[in-house]
């Protein structure tokens, strides 16, 4: 890269202010003020809304695969899925999804 | 009573923090590789970490001064991949509303995908909670992944050498991720908030990074949202 060090400098600068105005938005200026009702049942899908679009991409092309989508890294997000929402249990979802692509990448490499 | 309580809210965002640390870690360390082989020195590698928290934008931001894009480019397209947090911040508003401008100043800094993701699925198990507690288990989330970000930026930068690979890391983020959000869905209006989510991204992913996710998540809140209302 050819930025002077003022320029990268500059550009770390408003990248850090920039991203802390944006976590810094409604939590800081909304504050104690009661939002609408309508707003509110908008809010409460904030994290169903947006945490499954934010890993599909990474499911659906994996960066292991060089962005081929792969049965064995679908198994183990549908296993994930599975276990985590049966059990209403993160670490158990998260520990049957590991072990499952462990086990499916060492069948393949065996094969 | 209530520094126990209070206590007992900082101990259980720590404990829920540490998984996520297999995640943030190796992350953290192969963006202090990768910023100091484009040409970053080590305090600006670090003073990424330190001032952005955010390794997706940092990753882009990093790509594209690789290939020497304007500095407006490098900006924009860095910042439209942290837009997502803005609705962070306006979900966890209605719980950490209350608390003090500092206080909310400091959450706001904080506020990175796994703090909020882990702090909205205790808030919304935990609605009663006193704000001081809901504040202290968001903090408790990062006691550790924040000072661990900047310290293995820190350990990339200097010596050059990623983590080991080999136990498939690269699909650790998805899979915490699904594992957190999958127990959230209770409701049919949750489903389709989600189904709505996954879609819209993928449909919308040859957009500019974080902006087809944006729009995404907005129709998949009005999704949700219509659908509460109508079977209410």
């Amino acid at each position: 890269m050819t930025y002077s060090a003022t320029t990268l400098w500059t550009i770390v600068l408003i990248l850090g202010v920039g991203t802390y105005l944006i976590r810094f938005s409604f939590l800081g200026l909304v504050g104690n003020r009661k939002m609408p009702d309508w707003v509110l049942r908008h809010l409460r899908y904030t994290p169903v809304a947006i945490l499954p679009g934010l890993v599909a991409p990474l499911v659906m092309w994996p960066e292991a695969t060089g962005g081929e989508p792969d049965a064995i890294r679908f198994a183990a997000a549908a296993v994930t899925l599975i276990v985590a929402w049966w059990w209403k249990n993160m670490l158990a979802g998260a520990g049957a999804g590991a072990v499952t692509l462990t086990i499916l990448v060492w069948l393949a490499g065996a094969t | 009573m209530a520094s126990t309580t209070r206590n007992s809210a900082f101990r259980q965002g720590v404990l829920a923090g540490l998984p996520f640390l297999l995640i943030g870690v190796p992350f953290a360390v192969l963006f202090g590789v990768v910023a100091t082989e484009a040409g970053l020195n080590v305090a600006q590698t670090i003073g990424f970490s330190l001032l952005v928290i955010a390794g997706a934008s940092q990753f882009t931001a990093i790509q594209l001064m690789t290939e020497n894009a304007p500095v407006l480019i490098v900006i924009t397209a860095a910042l439209a991949v942290n837009l997502r947090m803005a609705m962070y911040s306006a979900s966890l508003q209605p719980h950490l509303g209350e608390a003090s401008f500092g206080q909310r100043a400091l959450a706001a800094y904080l506020n990175v995908d796994a703090s909020y993701a882990l702090g909205i699925q205790k808030f919304e198990e935990e609605p009663d909670w006193p704000v001081i507690d809901k504040l202290m288990y968001f903090c408790g989330t990062m006691l550790f992944m924040f000072p661990l970000w900047v310290i293995g930026t820190w350990v990339g930068a200097l010596t050059g050498d990623a983590l080991p690979e080999s136990l498939d890391l690269d699909f650790a983020m998805p899979i915490m991720f699904l594992a957190l959000t999958a127990p959230m869905i209770k409701t049919l209006a949750h489903l389709a908030a989600a189904i709505t989510s996954v879609i819209g991204a993928l449909l919308l992913s040859f957009l500019p990074s974080g902006i087809g996710l944006l729009i995404a998540a907005m129709i998949a809140m009005a999704v949700g949202a219509e659908i509460e209302r109508r079977r209410a």
